[in-house]
């Protein structure tokens, strides 16, 4: 149970890792997510699920390496199985047809997005995405992310491949050029003050503007409160009422408060590790 | 030895509370062979003996007592064991004051039996003679229960249906069995060495368990049916934590105690960074409420390292829910009271974590609906205290992550399982007992619920 049946580097940092678990790759629909620890030590990390296959019983998980648990998760041999793996949890994403969904993977983010955007594609709707990445040797899943898009954009912060620019700048575009207001839903996807951007440049326009959080967690299942955010000036768990919410409703410098809570304990827990096993 | 002296507890000794707070050692330190031999000649051996009655597993008490005084400590562990396969738990956390002690006739004239330490001394005694003997088990009878939850009470239930030939499989969403065992109550009050062993006690007695499974989300329970089981216990806790709403309570540094317990006992943040997962360490610190939650919590954050550790509860001394015994071991630890006070609003600081909170004076009025005196605010009491980190125990409410998958399952309004004095739900087969039923209450209820849940699906199976 949960063999990691295949793990490698997709780009410096970024994982990809597909994991035997077929119960998982069964239950698991697109916007959900689960935990993973890689060892008994480790923390329970929280990962949207990036692909499934019910027939072969595998679930692929996307990561980047930032701190400790991401570091000995991509350290995990293929082939082992990963210490524990517990989901799917959190709400699915609703799919239907919207008319056209834009959907804007930042970084990492492109990677729970796939699965929205496939799902979206195959309910009939017209899928525009908008890929952005610092820089070209950091965009993955290119040709993916084009398989289930009826147009597809890509930025990069430097320029180095696309659009030089953020994912902001063709999103407002689309939307002033949909006179017709043909938009009926837009996806945001990535490090969250990306989140945040694109839920301030869709509010205007007053097109539905859907988020996936990536707060701190610890069980998944409602039992701790630790993933609380505000959406409408309302206490939400991340785990269970979540992970998508209202873009527009997010309270988005609080969710970014809440990430940082731990930074010094972070850095200590990093400085450990790399004295132990090295970068 | 000493005179049999009847008014008087033999005391257990115990870990010098400035020491202690300083450490996750356990706080008491059981008793010897003799402090044992004293106490159990203490027993009467009444002839209609009052404290089985008060036990919900009705272990029987005066037996296991009487094998204690002939020295024969390993029967005795095993006379427990024939209604309790967790006595080196219930030993430590049943709140025996209300149950089995308070109904000892010495405890008319003056201290009852000391029946918890009894059952302690016992419960160590056999395992770490490492003698542990499995009871006679009835001939496997092909049927299969699954159970939800790997807390008390479906540990209870499981050890119960193994004897009696099920093959009974344990669901856990963690990654550790045990349930609130492990995540919530802390190891200087129930070592998880000791869950850790009483939990493998029931794999080798032939109960299987499976790990990070979540009944309701990976697996319905619909779908354990067709998986084959005969019949299903939900025992899955409360586990949905409450807040005040108030404001500022988002900021970082204000937990739940689920999250700040889990953090340390589960994940074992008290050892960070040996282990990976952290939890903010505070100088001033505020829990909220009353109960053993609220104390374990309290405790925990002194040995944790705070200089100062408030107890904040809205109501009186009178009206703590929490064990005297665990209200005196977080006094004498350091632990200050701040009772008939109540949070207002927590402020922060510019990095977003708690600074302080803003507290009101209570006073008691007229009893409310729990029977009580309602605590009414006192005008003009506001006051401001610097806290950096603040812990909410004032209670859980049902999880819905099975409930709301499980069709056919009646709840209440609470969102608790509607089920009757067995634990038989609404739904064909399905059994239910402990929180999810009842609302947070004690580990030995759960227990005692998991107990008359495996009497009535035995009877029920054994009519299929």
């Amino acid at each position: 149970m949960n063999k990691i049946l295949r793990k490698v580097e997709l780009v410096k940092d970024i994982w990809e890792m597909v994991i035997e678990s077929p119960n998982v790759a069964k239950k698991g629909k697109a916007g959900q997510f689960v935990i993973v620890m890689p060892e008994e030590k480790g923390e329970r990390v929280p990962l949207t699920i990036a692909n499934s296959d019910a027939q072969k019983g595998t679930v692929t998980l996307i990561f980047m390496v930032v701190g400790t648990s991401t570091r000995k998760l991509a350290k995990v041999k293929e082939g082992t199985d990963i210490y524990a793996f517990i989901g799917p949890l959190g709400h699915a994403s609703e799919i239907k047809n919207f008319g056209t969904c834009v959907m804007v993977a930042g970084g990492v983010g492109t990677a729970p997005i796939y699965p929205i955007a496939k799902a979206l594609k195959a309910a009939g709707n017209r899928v525009i995405t908008i890929q952005g990445a610092r820089t070209k040797d950091l965009l993955f899943w290119v040709d993916m992310m084009r398989s289930v898009s009826d147009e597809h954009i890509i930025t990069t912060d430097d320029g180095t491949f696309g659009r030089k620019g953020l994912v902001t700048e063709p999103l407002k575009e689309l939307l002033e050029k949909d006179t017709e207001k043909k938009i009926g839903n837009i996806y945001g996807i990535g490090p969250a003050i990306m989140m945040k951007f694109v839920a301030k440049t869709t509010k205007p326009f007053g097109v539905h503007t859907i988020v996936s959080l990536n707060s701190i967690m610890v069980d998944g299942t409602g039992m701790c409160g630790g993933c609380r955010v505000a959406v409408g000036g309302k206490t939400m768990f991340t785990c269970v009422d979540g992970p998508e919410f209202d873009g527009h409703l997010v309270d988005w410098d609080l969710l970014m408060a809440r990430h940082k809570i731990y930074c010094t304990e972070e850095k200590c827990s990093l400085d450990k590790y790399v004295k132990e096993c090295g970068l | 030895m000493a005179p049999v002296d009847r008014k008087k507890k033999t005391p257990m000794p115990e870990q010098e509370p400035l020491v202690r707070a300083h450490n996750f050692k356990e706080v008491p330190l059981g008793y010897t062979p003799e402090m044992a031999q004293q106490e159990a000649a203490r027993c009467l051996s009444c002839k209609k003996p009052q404290c089985v009655t008060g036990c919900p597993v009705n272990v029987n008490i005066p037996e296991f007592i009487q094998l204690i005084t002939k020295g024969e400590y390993l029967a005795s562990a095993r006379k427990i064991k024939e209604t309790n396969a967790l006595p080196a738990v219930c030993g430590r956390v049943c709140p025996q004051e209300s149950q089995c002690e308070s109904k000892c006739v010495l405890g008319k004239k003056g201290e009852p039996v000391a029946i918890g330490r009894l059952e302690r001394f016992v419960a160590d005694f056999e395992r770490n003679s490492g003698k542990i003997e499995m009871p006679q088990k009835a001939p496997p009878n092909g049927k299969k229960v699954a159970v939800v939850g790997s807390g008390p009470s479906g540990l209870t239930l499981a050890g119960d249906l193994v004897l009696l030939g099920y093959d009974v499989t344990m669901f856990e969403a963690f990654h550790k069995p045990g349930g609130v065992l492990m995540y919530g109550i802390p190891e200087f009050r129930l070592p998880k060495e000791i869950v850790e062993k009483e939990v493998d006690y029931l794999i080798n007695l032939g109960a299987k368990l499976e790990l990070n499974q979540i009944i309701g989300q990976t697996i319905t329970v619909d779908e354990l049916f067709q998986m084959g089981y005969n019949a299903i216990y939900v025992g899955v806790g409360a586990g949905l934590p409450h807040f005040m709403n108030i404001p500022g309570e988002n900021l970082g540094g204000i937990y739940s105690a689920n999250e700040y317990l889990t953090r340390s006992n589960l994940m074992k943040a008290y050892l960070f960074p040996e282990y990976d997962t952290p939890v903010v360490k505070g100088k001033n610190v505020a829990v909220i409420g009353g109960g053993n939650v609220a104390m374990d919590s309290a405790r925990t954050a002194l040995r944790l390292g705070a200089d100062h550790v408030y107890i904040v509860y809205r109501r009186g001394r009178d009206e703590l829910p929490a064990r005297a015994e665990e209200a005196h071991h977080a006094e004498q630890e350091g632990v200050i009271f701040k009772l008939l006070n109540n949070p207002l609003e927590y402020i922060g600081d510019e990095r977003g974590m708690v600074k302080a909170m803003k507290v009101q004076e209570m006073e008691l009025g007229e009893p409310d609906a729990s029977g009580r005196r309602k605590p009414v605010p006192k005008p003009g009491s506001e006051y401001m205290m610097d806290i950096d980190l603040a812990i909410i125990a004032i209670g859980a409410g049902a999880n819905p992550l099975l409930t709301k998958n499980t069709p056919g399952l009646e709840l209440n309004k609470h969102g608790y399982i509607i089920a009757d004095d067995c634990g038989k739900t609404k739904k064909e087969a399905v059994w239910a007992g402990g929180d999810i039923v009842t609302g947070m209450a004690t580990v030995i209820a759960a227990m005692g619920a998991g107990k008359k849940s495996a009497q009535a699906i035995h009877e029920y199976l054994s009519k299929k």
